[in-house]
């Protein structure tokens, strides 16, 4: 086994163990915690807010990869291709979008709870998946594709058979990109009710136990991390694959 | 060369099969929009009137938002730039009547505050209601819609962000937004607003600085010292991938000790509350992009003309500043365009912690649930950020207008 | 047999090709001849209909090729390409059975047609079936290439430069294999170069274009003999076009009855070869041998007079 992936091992052990029983950790965070302060968060399991913090980024990053390879596909086809400068000005300018202030204007529309927070994540999470799935469905390397016309396919045949598998490693991206963002920016949900690790990181900053904010934090690194490294090794195993895609 | 005459079927000539619907028929992006815009009208109000800043809001119409004849006419500036967007017409004639319209909603929903709030009422508040929003957004859409098909140049597009900001200027000079809840917000606390402003601006364009002196340093050393260049680039991604909030939160105790024990730290301002932290976290989400982005543009620079330089005589100092750096400038620039986008963005979480900026009103406004106070605070961070995109985008074009044009064709 | 009959295609009014007529026979080599934008690509592309002409006809083997959907009658004509246009995400065998898969053919059929085009190419089946595109040379990737478009069978081989990308050698092998391919299969085959050597040399009839108008269409010896217009003499070049003509003929076409000393020469060697041979041994005849045995020689008077414009 190598280093890396032994590291990783340990690393999965520990954030497991960490959520299942997080009291066995105390005396790791006790020298954080001030003034006799608890070291590990009880208001809520955290385990619970890891999951619900999962499950919101989830369901966010599905609906956003959905609707953004979906808008992706159309701006690229022949009868959506005059939309297609607009789009791609939109998402660039859109990214300028600070997720913080997605989430502030959400709350007046749609008030407290987790479904600010899922639209804000949702609609930040659209840019960098449509960027990617737009860059990838156009760079597709002219041969290839005079040459899946050329020997008859239709162009159904030829989204599904040629482009998309073309485009999965930098759609793959996009998607990781959104996750690894969601991650992050759902512990923000917390300041309008959202049940997310957040909540723990807001605990701390409240009142001032670093403890709290230095557990809430490691916990979503981490996930992070995973998520990341999870997404990086498919995508270097598609792309191998492919390697020589813009060669050929 | 061989094949170009594939090249040019592809770029060019393939689709012309469909240009034949495109040439007829009405613009199908003016007419979502105007169905956006129409949908917005009807099912959404035009303002919001509270009695006072906490109750429940009504939502009021656009014919009984404004006396009838005003309403009747903005109804109809409306009708007739829908009717110039559903046509096929050049795009510079849609970019002005989609200013217009713009600036007659800009008026007309100030105009509904006056209206619906005579002066002497000082409790009531009025808001911009969804449709304002709606019709807002889909003539901006269509805005710059006609900006892309203009192709502008980066002069054109800085120029035009320019006016846009003046008539913002110009509208807020002139109090005719004066009746509405934001600005009354904003009456109530003009001093705070600019002290925070300023400090926003601090934050965001401060950690940047310092971090573009320290990261293009870091980035040309990763570049020159291969052997360090992927633990560096590592280390600065697993910072990335703390959040935001945790990095501001993990921040107070080690310069609270700092301040305490450091001689002369707290006099330069360093102490576990207030900026410090804020600054510190966002010089260090700063310095990923400026040092990748610096190796990035230095690995762009083509072997050939590297090659080149040395064939020539050139020293190394020489080859640096007068073939790697300036070829690799653009590719930096665009590291500190994403770099300030995003520290104006997250400046707003030093809200949070006490480290000020326009993310002290969004906190405010979100925990007193007044919506006009988030708004306060969320809409100059979005338009600073809109505005630092649009010049820096500019500005990267201008230092690249070869490879920006060629990417383009 | 495909009748191009007075095809024009217009791009906002400019004409890339400009009312071309041109007959291809069936089991006929015609090259298609031009400097870029001279409209041959194009040309090329509205016999599959991956353009469509603005005005005119082409019949193949009688029908409309409108008759069809643009894809069906794609499918029934094969189509190689500059770049070959290999889909990277898929192995060799996939590859080539791209089209066999789209007509619905069944595994086995499949299965055993990739098998044998990998042989036809002499790229050996158990070892290649499997590979991605990337980890083939570009000669191989070339010849998956032609593999493919002819993987159903097509009566008809349409081909846009397709060994520009080649270093000489290995183009010079694959234009030998073409040919070779197109003896056993009598394929139809239209293809498009930039060379007018290679033109010459895979062509039996060549259409030479430029600005979208065809200005000359006929056979190698007829183009290099009686160019029809300055520019048609310019593509040839002047510098060696006698070598060019003794080069279209085999050395059995002047062999004559007689003696000769040294070394001989095939029969199916070109006269080219025969003359440098001649030349380069200071010989003034060459004994001709067919199949190891001596049927005549060639002299060297001959070839000098063969290598004259012909009248």
């Amino acid at each position: 086994m190598s280093p890396g992936a032994l590291f990783r091992l340990v690393f999965v052990v520990v954030l497991v163990a960490f959520l299942a029983v997080p009291q066995a950790f105390a005396p790791v965070f006790a020298p954080f915690a001030s003034n006799g302060a608890p070291a590990i968060y009880t208001q809520s399991g955290l385990l619970t807010l890891t999951l619900s913090h999962l499950a919101m980024v989830a369901v966010a990053t599905m609906a956003a990869t959905v609707v953004s390879v979906g808008l992706a596909i159309l701006v690229t086809r022949p009868a959506g291709r005059e939309f297609l400068p607009l789009s791609r000005s939109i998402a660039n300018i859109g990214q300028t979008f600070p997720p913080v202030a997605v989430l502030a204007l959400a709350v007046p529309i749609f008030g407290f709870g987790p479904i600010p927070t899922l639209i804000a994540l949702f609609l930040y999470g659209l840019l960098p998946i449509f960027e990617n799935t737009l860059t990838g469905l156009t760079t597709i390397p002219p041969s290839v594709q005079e040459a899946a016309r050329g020997v008859g396919m239709t162009a159904l045949q030829r989204l599904i058979g040629v482009e998309l598998p073309l485009a999965l490693p930098l759609i793959l991206a996009g998607i990781r990109l959104t996750a690894v963002i969601s991650l992050g920016t759902a512990t923000i949900g917390s300041t309008v009710a959202a049940r997310t690790l957040g909540e723990v990181i807001i605990a701390g900053l409240i009142s001032n136990n670093t403890a709290f904010v230095l557990q809430g934090g490691l916990i979503v690194a981490a996930l992070a991390f995973f998520i990341h490294e999870g997404f990086a090794t498919l995508e270097t195993a598609l792309a191998r694959r492919t390697r020589g895609a813009l060669l050929i | 060369m061989a094949g170009s005459d594939l090249a040019e079927e592809m770029s060019g000539h393939t689709d012309t099969e469909f240009q034949v619907n495109r040439r007829s028929g009405p613009d199908r992006l003016g007419a979502l929009l105007v169905a956006i815009a129409a949908a917005g009208l009807v099912f959404q109000p035009f303002s919001l009137f509270r009695a006072n800043r906490i109750v429940a809001a009504k939502p009021v119409w656009l014919l009984s938002a404004l006396p009838p004849l005003e309403a009747w006419l903005v109804l109809a500036v409306v009708i007739a730039a829908s009717a110039i967007l559903l046509l096929r017409t050049r795009p510079a004639l849609r970019l002005i009547v989609c200013a217009l319209t713009l600036a007659v909603l800009a008026l007309a929903v100030g105009r509904s505050g006056v209206f619906l709030t005579p002066p002497p009422n000082s409790y009531a508040r009025v808001a911009p209601g969804g449709s304002f929003w709606i019709v807002t957004f889909a003539f901006s859409i269509a805005l710059a819609d006609a900006s892309v098909r203009l192709r502008m140049s980066p002069l054109g597009r800085l120029a035009l962000l320019a006016l846009t900001g003046g008539a913002l200027w110009l509208l807020l000079w002139s109090g005719a937004w004066d009746s509405l809840s934001i600005l009354r917000e904003y009456a109530n606390r003009a001093d705070v607003f600019w002290r925070e402003a300023r400090v926003h601006l601090l934050l965001a364009v401060g950690s940047l600085a310092v971090a573009a002196v320290v990261g293009i340093p870091l980035g040309i050393l990763c570049f020159q010292v291969r052997s360090i260049r992927a633990t560096l680039l590592n280390s600065l991604n697993i910072l990335q991938t703390i959040p935001s909030m945790a990095l501001f939160g993990l921040l107070i105790a080690p310069l609270a000790w700092i301040g305490a024990h450091v001689p002369g730290a707290s006099a330069i301002g360093i102490a576990g509350i207030g900026i410090a932290p804020a600054f510190v976290a966002l010089f260090a989400y700063s310095l990923l992009p400026m040092v990748s982005n610096t190796v990035a543009g230095l690995q762009s620079v083509p072997r050939e003309a590297r090659d080149a330089a040395r064939g020539m005589g050139m020293t190394t100092w020489q080859r640096f500043f007068e073939v790697d750096m300036p070829l690799a400038f653009p590719v930096v620039l665009t590291g500190i365009r994403i770099v300030l986008v995003q520290n104006l963005g997250l400046a707003v979480l030093a809200g949070l912690i006490g480290g000020g900026g326009f993310g002290t009103f969004v906190f405010q406004g979100i925990s007193q649930t007044a919506t006009d106070l988030v708004l306060l605070g969320a809409l100059p961070t979005v338009a600073l950020a809109f505005a630092a995109a649009i010049m820096l985008d500019a500005l990267v074009e201008i230092a690249n207008p070869v490879s920006v044009r060629s990417a383009e064709a | 047999m495909i009748e191009i009959n007075g095809i024009t295609k217009a791009y906002d009014g400019i004409r890339a090709v400009d009312d071309v007529s041109l007959t291809v026979e069936s089991g006929e080599i015609v090259t298609v001849v031009g400097t870029s934008g001279s409209g041959k690509t194009t040309l090329l592309r509205m016999i599959n209909r991956l353009v469509e002409p603005t005005a005119g006809a082409i019949l193949i083997d009688g029908r409309d090729n409108r008759d069809l959907p643009g894809h069906e009658l794609r499918r029934a004509i094969g189509y190689a390409i500059q770049g070959y246009g290999l889909f990277p995400h898929r192995t060799v065998a996939e590859n080539i059975a791209t089209v066999p898969k789209l007509l619905g053919w069944d595994r086995r059929r499949i299965d055993t047609r990739v098998d044998e085009l990998l042989s036809l190419f002499r790229l050996e089946p158990a070892q290649f079936r499997a590979r991605m595109p990337h980890e083939l040379s570009g000669g191989q990737q070339q010849r998956i290439g032609v593999a493919r478009a002819l993987a159903a069978e097509p009566a008809v081989l349409l081909m846009d430069e397709p060994f520009g990308a080649l270093d000489p050698i290995i183009r010079g092998k694959a234009q030998d294999d073409l040919i070779e391919i197109q003896r056993q299969f009598s394929t139809t085959i239209v293809l498009v170069t930039h060379g007018m050597e290679e033109a010459i040399r895979l062509g039996d009839r060549i259409a030479v274009m430029d600005k979208g108008r065809l200005l000359q269409f006929t056979t190698p010896a007829e183009i290099i003999a009686h160019p029809a217009s300055d520019f048609v003499a310019d593509l040839v070049g002047s510098a060696d076009r006698a070598f060019r003509l003794l080069s279209l003929s085999p050395v059995d076409d002047l062999a004559e009855p007689g003696d000769a000393q040294g070394e001989p020469i095939d029969a199916s060697a070109s006269l080219k070869d025969a003359l440098s041979e001649a030349l380069w041994s200071g010989r003034a005849a060459l004994p001709v041998a067919r199949h190891g045995a001596i049927v005549g020689r060639v002299t060297r008077e001959s070839l000098i007079a063969k290598a004259g414009r012909p009248q």
